[in-house]
């Protein structure tokens, strides 16, 4: 279980939120929407400990995040908007250097097969990433979540230049996550083409 | 709960930044041929007198080593930092100070040990005898981790911030007069006849100083960058 308390996020002197109160039920997506500039990646990166709040506290499993970092980077995939990809790179080197940097398990044939439910096809497998197109790095970045067996799935703005065939994969990728009783955050303009009862929205007003 | 263990995590990123380092190889031979020209300078500046060469060799070999690393560690974490692999290393279930330990290792293995292997051949042009030679390449091996270590803090420090490259040196180059001294000390003291031992102690204490701090100060400010 996910839970915010009384969080507030100063940015230079703009308070973005304040006193936000959110708890996530495993099983449940919860969907950040609003303005652009209203917070929204503030609010993952925070939920990330990347950026520490203001005032308030992140609570994972009923306690404060800051005092099991370890732990709990070791239950969280994070996408953000950068793809964390290496240009120089191929899709392959990418997906599996970045999988087993974190601890998830991945050999060359689950990497492959990452790669393919994402949609990308073999032939783009070995090429250097700086050739693919922004949809296809969108892509390589994303077959992480095929290899992510942990709880909590914190993504900014996944389907950013995704296009709607890709968009169905990873919608369907989270539903299956929902289902294990995993946990997902995820910033979005879009609709998630999920089932209501499986999603909860937060609007951040700027 | 998947977590890498800590040999894992930072075999993982020794290897990731060895195999960029050899997708862009240009990067490195660039900074060889910085060195490499740097010290060709000199004689050519200062005139083809040996006993002269004799006196400058340790002191111009140590100032271009210094330079060239300084000038490669813009690599350590901008790129990194740019398409947002530095975030997803921050977020590993691992000490963040013993992951930087193995991109600080990467990046000497890419910049600092070419250095060091280069130097001998380097040291001929300025007139140094066998003995000279192999203090210089002693001191260079003592001395340019600790550059690296160093630097790192520099690097982190200056990410995001706009002339980055020239602040970057206005931190560092303060910072690296001791290892300077002590590792061209070391060279003109062997030449002199009273040996270099005492100043490479010195710099092996710099180096397990920096070893020790380094890591802690470079993996604050990786964090207050990505804030």
């Amino acid at each position: 279980m996910l839970q915010t308390v009384a969080l507030s996020c100063l940015r230079g002197d703009r308070r973005l939120f304040s006193d936000l109160n959110i708890t996530v039920q495993p099983g449940t997506l919860l969907a950040v929407v609003g303005e652009n500039g209203s917070g929204k990646t503030s609010l993952l990166r925070m939920l990330t400990s990347l950026l520490s709040p203001e005032e308030g506290a992140i609570l994972w499993q009923g306690q404060d995040i800051r005092e099991q970092r370890e732990q709990y980077c070791a239950q969280l995939t994070y996408i953000g908007h950068l793809n964390g990809i290496k240009d120089d790179l191929t899709a392959m080197e990418n997906l599996s250097l970045s999988a087993s940097l974190v601890g998830d398990h991945c050999d060359g044939p689950a990497a492959h097969a990452a790669l393919e439910a994402v949609g990308l096809r073999r032939q783009a497998h070995q090429l250097p990433t700086k050739v693919l197109s922004q949809g296809q790095k969108r892509r390589v970045a994303l077959a992480r979540l095929w290899l992510s067996a942990r709880t909590l799935w914190l993504l900014d703005e996944p389907f950013t230049s995704l296009d709607t065939a890709a968009t169905g994969l990873v919608t369907e990728q989270l539903h299956a996550h929902l289902k294990r009783g995993g946990i997902a955050v995820v910033v979005t303009h879009q609709e998630v083409g999920l089932p209501s009862g499986l999603v909860q929205r937060l609007r951040m007003n700027g | 709960m998947n977590r890498p263990s800590l040999w894992e995590a930072l075999r993982g990123v020794v290897r990731r930044d060895l195999l960029l380092a050899m997708r862009r190889r240009s990067d490195v031979v660039m900074s060889v041929f910085f060195l490499v020209i740097v010290a060709s300078l000199f004689p050519l500046g200062v005139g083809p007198e040996p006993a002269v060469l004799r006196t400058i060799g340790a002191g111009v070999l140590w100032v271009a080593a210094l330079l060239a690393c300084l000038l490669s560690l813009g690599r350590v974490f901008t790129a990194d930092y740019l398409d947002g692999v530095l975030e997803q290393m921050v977020l590993i279930a691992q000490p963040l100070p013993v992951l930087v330990v193995g991109k600080v290792f990467a990046h000497w293995i890419v910049s600092g040990l070419p250095v060091v292997l280069l130097s001998p051949l380097l040291g001929l042009q300025f007139g140094l005898d066998g003995e000279a030679l192999g203090v210089l390449v002693l001191s260079l091996l003592l001395g340019t981790p600790t550059l690296s270590m160093i630097g790192a803090i520099g690097a982190a420090l200056v990410l995001g911030v706009r002339g980055s490259g020239l602040l970057v040196a206005l931190l560092v180059l303060p910072l690296y007069v001791p290892v300077l001294i002590f590792g061209a000390g070391a060279v003109t003291s062997s030449m002199a006849g009273i040996g270099g031992e005492a100043n490479l102690s010195l710099l092996g204490a710099c180096l397990v100083l920096s070893l020790f701090f380094s890591p802690w100060a470079t993996a604050a400010a990786l964090r207050i960058a990505l804030e």
